[in-house]
């Protein structure tokens, strides 16, 4: 399959959903194969896909199940194809059984996740529910490297980065998104990787080699159960130390004004935009709060959020997301032994705006 | 010296291979092996595996081979050939997987008459995790979830799985089931099967029907019996379909 | 501009979700930030369905709001369920000839603004284009775009209709118009309820 045709051609401002923009950006980054199943709200990658993938010779099959989609992508990945797929809420629990073993053979599955409500279906709306099961989800240690965008521009951004770091590093990755981002049309940029300088990682098989068995090469043999309790432990054990040799390259986080704060906000995904926007008004009101955002929620941004904690001298920090102590619970454990006070507000499923930051700020002073 | 007759495409370093004695999956993994040597396929053939006692077979092979979850070899081998359709893909599992936690997967690629080939092992029991009752499990049959016997009143009765997938199917797919005790009938079964998947007709699928002596905890007279008397007049063995016709099979 | 935020709801078939992206279209042609959600929940396949636009000169913070600047219910049943998006700063807006309880209106308002746009819709235009008119109404009452824009975003939704029947351009452009002039003019007079 042909994977550098120029996608985009000029860059070009466009207006989009954040559905689009996942679609466009995985067409730009050379992705051959989707796989899908219906769920709110991503449906819309799939729409855009299956529309615009047979113009650039991409493919696409409809599985019975998230179940078949996420194991579908497992064996084009092994085959050596750029394959993804997109899920939500109770879809995403079902792909947890292949994104699990995508962890354990570590095949370059990529995935966007558009939060919906939860617990079970939930709403098809809106949340950061799926925080603890994208980044911690499945019978394994978390090797994952979870992207939460909070702008159209990062979901074209992240998704292109995220085939890329998929494939470099052999971790499944994961663009987490939510429902409104997946559905609200916001301006962006649109470009082609090589425009940006972007090198896009190559593809190659784990299946299917060249060349002839027993004479120039030997069998491949994959598997992901081992008889034996210390050959899982070597394994398990090999994997952590590659994943936390990588952390550093690939952690990434914004702060805003944590210099001299006196109250940093804590927050990630679109709840980030709304903390922006109230660290500006706190600011004009005399109020020192700052902002920090971990874009990479898994590897998470700890040493950093040390950072801006001991420079700033804050002494009360607010967590704030769209569920009910999610990234509380990753943030305190990634972060153990600060003694720094944090509240919370926690509003599961539904938006949070700079008014609701600014509130609960003030109520803290 | 006589040197046993041993498939050129076994991966002599995992023999001797690992299935109980008196088990038929190493029947079925020969039979498979020489037909793939017969079809010239080694290189480009993707053997995958269930769990189960199927996993067993995971590096059985010298070919490129994968292993999945339980029920989800026949998603890991659609997507691998629709993702390379000039590969071989060769999926393996047993009853339970195929049948039971894996039968959705098994039903919608018939449906789609997706290009790859299915061997499914009958042997009427979850023998790796200590012989429970399967879909296949026969009524009266005692195992360590039935044990009792199966009532079918309670459980309902075994699943005959070439025969809902033969109407499940369209033209072009191959569909058949073969037994351990009838080793030529089986070898062209499995030719049939990859012949099938090569020339592009569809989706391709044998049942196997096999032996688990552990499980059933019977002696080799018995165990033979069993097969041959018990599960070989409720599962019909022969071709279900097939775009060969009859006696088009070589 | 400042922020402006919308909020605009109706039955399932009005052409809510139209309106609401042609807007949002005019908005970000006119090289404004903006941002559109429509409401996707369950009530897409029947009850009410809500559009939330924002657009900015400058950066849009969350893509979602609490209270609206502009609330326009295009339904009776609407009236209730976008009560609790209006505050002290919101235009209120609904149609003149709906029959509306007096709990169902908000209790915080600006103002609340009857428009006879349906009324106009049948007696002096066509049914069909009482959201243009509605959209009309949402430029009076905000200069959320230009009148110009606005006609430019509707021509290239509906160019390809209007290239086939060339009076219905000159329809949804007099909607358009009628609809800013009632707007205003309900503004200059302070509203009545």
């Amino acid at each position: 399959m042909q994977a550098n045709v120029k996608v985009v051609g000029d860059t070009k401002k466009s207006f989009l959903t954040g559905n689009e923009a996942v679609t466009w950006a995985a067409l730009a980054a050379g992705a051959e194969m989707m796989f899908g199943y219906p769920i709110t709200p991503q449906n819309e990658v799939m729409h855009y896909w299956t529309r615009l993938a047979p113009k650039y010779g991409r493919g696409f099959l409809q599985t019975e199940d998230e179940i078949s989609a996420g194991f579908t992508v497992c064996g084009a990945v092994q085959a050596g194809t750029k394959a993804f797929t997109a899920t939500a809420g109770p879809g995403n629990v079902l792909m947890q059984e292949p994104f699990g073993m995508a962890e354990a053979m570590r095949l370059p599955l990529f995935a966007v996740i558009q939060q919906r409500g939860g617990p079970s279906s939930g709403t098809v709306i809106y949340s950061q529910q799926e925080v603890a099961l994208t980044t911690y989800g499945g019978n394994g240690e978390g090797h994952r490297i979870v992207y939460s965008t909070a702008t159209h521009q990062e979901i074209y951004d992240y998704t292109i980065k995220g085939f890329n770091t998929a494939w470099k590093y052999r971790f499944p990755t994961f663009l987490l998104g939510d429902g409104y981002q997946a559905k609200m049309r916001e301006p962006l940029e649109m470009y082609d990787p090589e425009e940006r300088g972007i090198e896009i990682v190559p593809t190659y098989p784990l299946l299917g080699l060249e060349g002839h068995i027993g004479e120039n090469r030997e069998p491949q043999h994959l598997c992901n159960i081992y008889s034996l309790e210390e050959e899982l432990y070597d394994v398990v054990l090999r994997f952590a130390e590659e994943y936390e040799k990588i952390s550093p390259e690939l952690i990434e986080y914004k702060e805003n004004q944590c210099d001299d704060a006196d109250i940093i906000i804590l927050s990630h995904g679109v709840v980030s935009r709304a903390a922006d926007d109230a660290v500006k008004a706190l600011r004009a009101q005399g109020i020192k709060a700052g902002s920090f955002r971990p874009i990479t929620l898994r590897p998470f941004p700890q040493a950093q959020l040390r950072e801006a904690i001991a420079k700033s001298g804050a002494k009360k920090m607010l967590i704030a997301e769209s569920a009910y102590g999610q990234l509380d619970r990753l943030t305190k454990q990634e972060i153990y032994g600060e003694t720094i006070k944090i509240e919370n507000l926690f509003k599961p499923g539904v938006g949070i705006i700079d008014y609701d930051i600014i509130n609960k700020i003030k109520s803290m002073l | 010296m006589i040197t046993p007759a041993v498939p050129k495409s076994w991966y002599l370093p995992s023999k001797p291979h690992k299935f109980c004695p008196g088990c038929g999956h190493g029947i079925v993994l020969k039979a498979l092996g020489e037909t793939i040597d017969e079809l010239e396929i080694q290189d480009k053939t993707i053997f995958g595996c269930d769990i189960g006692c199927s996993l067993l077979s995971w590096d059985f092979f010298a070919c490129d081979s994968t292993q999945t979850h339980h029920g989800r070899t026949t998603p890991v081998m659609v997507g691998i050939k629709r993702a390379r359709p000039e590969l071989i893909t060769i999926g393996y599992m047993g009853d339970g997987g195929g049948y039971s936690i894996g039968s959705q997967h098994l039903l919608n690629a018939a449906v789609r008459n997706e290009n790859v080939t299915l061997i499914l092992v009958n042997n009427t029991n979850y023998g790796m995790t200590g012989g429970q009752m399967a879909p296949t499990t026969l009524p009266g049959q005692k195992t360590e979830t039935t044990p009792y016997g199966r009532d079918p009143e309670l459980t309902g009765y075994p699943t005959r799985g070439p025969e809902f997938l033969t109407e499940l199917t369209p033209e072009g797919a191959y569909i058949a089931r073969a037994t351990v005790s009838k080793y030529k009938q089986l070898r062209r079964f499995l030719r049939n099967a990859l012949r099938n998947q090569m020339e592009g007709n569809g989706f391709s699928f044998v049942e196997v029907l096999s032996t688990c002596p552990t499980n059933w905890r019977t002696n080799a007279q018995q165990t033979w019996r069993f097969l041959e008397d018990e599960m070989e007049p409720y599962f019909p063995v022969g071709e279900l379909k097939s775009p060969f016709g009859k006696g088009g099979d070589k | 501009m400042a922020l402006v935020r919308i909020a605009l709801a109706g039955e399932g078939g009005q052409g809510v979700q139209s309106v609401a992206e042609i807007l949002a279209e005019a908005a970000y042609d006119e090289g404004k930030q903006t941002i559109y959600i429509p409401n996707f929940g369950l009530e897409q396949r029947g009850g009410v369905s809500i559009a939330f636009i924002q657009a900015s000169d400058e950066r849009i913070g969350a893509p979602k709001f609490n209270k609206a600047d502009v609330v326009i219910a295009l339904s009776e049943r609407a009236v209730s369920r976008t009560a609790t998006y209006s505050d002290s700063n919101t235009l209120y807006v609904y149609d003149s000839g709906f029959k509306v309880d007096e709990e169902d209106y908000p209790r915080e308002y600006k103002q609340i603004i009857g428009l006879p746009a349906l009324e106009t819709a049948n007696k002096e235009l066509h049914p069909r284009v009482f959201n243009i008119i509605i959209m009309g109404a949402v430029i009076g009452l905000t200069n959320m775009v230009s009148f110009e824009s606005a006609k430019n975003a509707l021509e290239n939704k509906l160019g390809h209709k209007f290239e086939k029947n060339p009076e219905l351009r000159d329809l949804n452009f007099r909607a358009l118009e009628m609809g800013k002039q009632m707007a205003e003019k309900s503004l200059q007079e302070g509203g009545a309820k």
